[in-house]
């Protein structure tokens, strides 16, 4: 027994080094910008840098809107599947895990020829339209996220029930759908949010290739240039991940309070 | 000579103690039951002999050996899980062989002993399935049989019956019961259904908030019940407020009218209030014309409620602020009592019982 | 079961729409489908189509064919080797650290913060976790310096290079780790205490109760996993990128040039070689979804 600890420690301990020794070592090179001193310059510079402020504003936006359109498309359409279509669900389930087995790359290619400059929807031909396409992709890489979370929050109040009861009392579809199942689901599209914020603020490769001024490209133009500015904005990136996830475990706590059986206790 | 002694045995953790004092022999061959409600300890006391927790004080012995101290892979005992937890990725016969295959017995030898075992639980053609192909009621009898496969010293039974259909339960009590005494294996067993302990055990140990309350045969604890505890929890009570008239002599007052009790009220004095109790079947309905005699009380009532059961009619008939149900048997050619009838009703005075304590407001 | 859901759904459904607008209902998910075919199958549906033509639109299995020469075929096996060393290092560092956090009796604090930062280290990838590399293993990175500083032993002189094979490897770690972590917790929590203690008391011993219970209930857990994560690693270029630039000859960095300039002089063949990608990760992922639901059943 005490045997089996020492190496759980042991497991844990090597864990949190892994986890923990590039964050250091990242913090520390930011620090080094002025000669012989620790100081933030690395920081002034990057967030002083209106390129920063604009490709960061710009990807927040984008995360927003992705948000946005995934929550209008991914509710109604679980919602739908649940109570009216049962049997679509295998097929609804597989598409929206399409996006983990078609790489990023590969999606953004195709998007790139069927609705590149020539084609019979040129999606690419203006930038507010590109920065579009660019959003529908960001809802396509966020979808497996987006469903599972809206689903299970879904499965966790009883559709059917709380639909019918609201039926019964006279409330239109789009009542129950905005003033009924919205509301329930509430904490499950929360997280599903912070998640798909994670993902889009530090997305690389499709604003890349589909040439918009997101934070993304941004950071790889630094890493090619700059020598501290990286650390600096590794770091504000990671600072970023870690609230979403923050944000994410304190809203969902309360679903998984709700959903877990109690632990069983000694009798 | 007993064969499992759990001697002043006690288990807490931290400041809670979750057993107190618990001793007990266990002949062999004995089938003993804990009985009581959920957090009673009854478990936690199953799962020391098993070995899954260390006694805080106290001694395990089994077969005159301590095993207190002993791993649960090194003492010979068999358990069976509320839960089945059969191993999901084997088969039948492969849970049934795992204890003689863990031995290292050879396949020659194990083979031959999970047919005999899957013969004893009646399940002889199902060696090959999984146990998530099996009903709830086959999976329990094939953990029986894994138990039992590696001949254990001691047999332990988790609530095995819990989660499953009342139907099942009853068929599965008597099919446990007659594999115990076809193989004469010493056997304790957990529950808090009180029907099973009942019908199933030569002895019932009745437990409550990590006490024991009463150690003795079914027939003991039902008709003698030591405790208030034990005369509520095993049957129906029916509970009335008495006032002691003579506490030497047994007389009792309730609701104003006197009852007698035969084997007196201990440490009692004339004016105390003191519940006293009766068992449904103990009392009948007279029509108030049979001779009064010196072993019976009689209680003239009001029947307040009626309800067929079945082949019983349950009635309640309330005095004034007690009341008692009892149960008559269901004879077509008479009708039922009604409502409202006025009626005598007449136990025996050896089947009142006076309890500690006064009774609850 | 199937039955059953579809009899109770027809009860609501015909108490509010009437059989003849029965296709009122596939309107609900029409949006979804609408996305689904826009942004999912035609855009993949068109590679894939493109990978089997020629420059004329004729058919031909003349890209397929050519994805077989030296270069394509080494961007091919790197990146698997990459994706297999990282998943398979991921797996087995990840399950030792679920096992420790979940089943190794440790306080109780240590699993919800294992979790938490499970959550943010499985999501900090692409060129951000490129540049945290840097700082600490590159050439003068604070853990290179610090060896050269107390041991004289400089990492770089043994052949190690951050931006090279083992070096992409030791980075996609990062995030493999935890989500093995993340998805192997769960099926841990699988495991029933009333199995080990059955296997005990029937005589087995820890390692016992290993080989022949726990590992094979777990088993199409981790392989799955591992699959998923063998398939995470393939499709990523972000970290790669941020780490190498495009120095490091993986198939998604070529890819990447492709698409930006054509560097194989042939679209078509850059059809091919997203083929090749879908066809990889997505076998991977169907055995992943496959074996997952195995281990459900197993444990139903």
């Amino acid at each position: 027994m005490k045997q089996s600890r020492i190496g759980a420690w042991i497991a844990i301990a090597v864990g949190a080094l892994y986890f923990l020794v590039p964050l250091i070592g990242t913090f520390e090179f930011s620090l080094r910008m002025r000669r012989g001193v620790y100081s933030f310059d690395a920081y002034r510079v990057v967030l002083s840098d209106p390129r920063f402020q604009a490709t960061f504003g710009y990807s927040t936006l984008l995360a927003f809107a992705t948000i946005l359109v995934g929550v209008i498309l991914v509710v109604p359409t679980a919602y739908w599947i649940q109570l009216r279509l049962p049997r679509l669900r295998p097929i609804v389930e597989f598409i929206t895990l399409l996006p983990l087995v078609i790489p990023a790359i590969v999606l953004v290619f195709g998007y790139l020829r069927i609705y590149g400059s020539s084609s019979f929807l040129p999606m690419t031909s203006n930038e507010r339209a590109t920065d579009v396409l660019l959003m529908f992709s960001y809802v396509t890489l966020a979808l497996p996220y987006m469903y599972r979370a809206v689903d299970t929050g879904l499965r966790a109040i009883d559709v059917r029930t709380l639909t019918e009861a609201a039926e019964s009392l006279g409330a239109s579809w789009a009542t129950i759908l905005f003033k009924v199942i919205f509301p329930n689901v509430r904490v499950a599209v929360l997280s599903g949010a912070f998640l798909t914020f994670a993902i889009v603020i530090g997305e690389f490769t499709m604003a890349s290739l589909l040439d918009r001024p997101a934070f993304g490209p941004y950071l790889q133009l630094i890493g090619a240039n700059r020598a501290y500015e990286p650390s600096a904005l590794a770091i504000i990136a990671f600072i970023v991940t870690w609230a979403c996830m923050g944000l994410l475990q304190v809203f969902g706590r309360g679903t998984r309070a709700l959903a877990a059986p109690a632990p069983g206790r000694i009798k | 000579m007993a064969f499992l002694e759990i001697q002043s045995v006690r288990k807490s953790y931290g400041a809670q103690h979750v057993v107190q004092n618990f001793d007990l022999a266990i002949k062999r061959g004995e089938f003993v039951s804990f009985l009581g409600p959920s957090g009673c300890g009854k478990t936690t006391t199953l799962r020391m002999v098993a070995g899954f927790e260390t006694p805080s004080a106290g001694q395990i012995r089994i077969d005159d050996k301590d095993v207190t101290n002993l791993r649960p892979n090194q003492r010979k005992v068999g358990m069976v899980f509320q839960s089945y937890a059969l191993f999901p990725n084997m088969t039948v016969a492969d849970n049934v062989g795992f204890g003689l295959k863990v031995a290292r017995k050879p396949a020659a030898e194990i083979r031959p002993r999970v047919e005999e075992m899957l013969r004893l639980i009646k399940l002889p053609a199902l060696g090959a399935r999984y146990p998530s192909q099996l009903s709830g009621g086959q999976q329990q009898r094939v953990a029986l049989a894994r138990a039992l496969a590696v001949k254990p010293q001691v047999l332990l039974l988790d609530e095995p019956l819990s989660a499953l259909d009342a139907k099942i339960r009853v068929s599965l009590r008597e099919e446990i019961r007659s594999v115990q005494r076809e193989l004469g294996i010493t056997t304790v067993y957990v529950t808090h259904d009180q029907e099973e302990a009942l019908s199933m055990s030569d002895r019932i140990v009745v437990m409550n908030e990590g006490r024991v309350e009463q150690i003795g045969t079914p027939f003991e604890i039902y008709n003698f019940p030591r405790t208030r505890f034990v005369a509520s929890f095993v049957g129906t009570l029916n509970i009335m407020g008495g006032r002691v008239v003579d506490p030497a002599a047994g007389r009792i007052e309730v609701d104003g009218q006197p009852i007698t009790a035969s084997r007196g009220v201990v440490d009692a004095k004339a004016g105390d209030l003191r519940a006293v109790a009766l068992r449904p079947e103990a009392a009948r309905l007279t029509n108030g014309e049979e001779a009064p005699s010196d072993d019976t009380n009689r209680m003239r009532g009001l029947i307040e409620e009626v309800s067929f059961l079945g082949s019983v009619v349950r009635v309640r008939v309330r005095f004034k602020d007690s009341a008692i149900s009892l149960d008559t048997f269901n004879t077509p050619h008479v009708p039922p009592p009604e409502r409202g009838q006025p009626v005598t009703v007449s136990f025996g005075r050896a089947d009142l019982l006076v309890l500690e304590g006064a009774p609850a407001a | 079961m199937a039955q059953q859901s579809q009899v109770a759904v027809r009860l609501p459904l015909m108490a509010r729409i009437r059989p003849e607008q029965g296709f009122l209902v596939w309107l609900g998910v029409a949006p979804f489908l609408i996305f689904a075919v826009m942004f999912l199958i035609l855009p993949t549906g068109y590679l894939l189509v493109g990978a089997f033509q020629d420059p004329d639109g004729n058919f031909t299995l003349a890209n397929i064919g050519d994805l077989f020469q030296p270069s394509i075929l080494s961007a091919y096996w790197i990146s698997i080797e990459v994706s297999a060393a990282s998943a398979i290092g991921g797996a087995i560092i990840g399950f030792f650290l679920a096992y420790a956090a979940v089943l190794g009796g440790l306080p109780r604090w240590i699993r919800p913060t294992l979790m938490t930062f499970s959550g943010v280290a499985s999501n900090f990838a692409g060129i951000p976790l490129a540049f945290a590399f840097l700082a600490t293993l590159g050439r003068v990175g604070l853990v290179t310096a610090l060896l050269i500083k107390f041991f004289d032993f400089n990492i770089y002189s043994t052949g190690f290079n951050l931006l090279s094979f083992w070096g992409l490897a030791l980075t996609y770690l990062y995030f493999q780790i935890p989500l093995m972590v993340l998805i192997l917790t769960p099926a841990l929590d699988g495991l029933k205490r009333e199995w080990r203690e059955a296997a005990s008391i029937l005589g087995a011993s820890a390692w016992q109760y290993w080989r022949h219970v726990a590992l094979p209930v777990l088993w199409p857990s981790i392989l799955g996993t591992t699959l998923l994560l063998f398939a995470n690693a393939f499709g990523a270029i972000a970290t790669a990128y941020g780490l190498t630039g495009s120095s490091l000859n993986i198939v998604t960095i070529l890819l990447y040039a492709q698409i930006r300039g054509d560097v194989l002089h042939n679209e078509n063949l850059g059809y091919a070689l997203a083929l090749g990608m879908i066809l990889i990760t997505g076998l991977s992922n169907a055995a992943y979804i496959w074996l997952s639901s195995r281990a459900r059943r197993g444990l139903g």
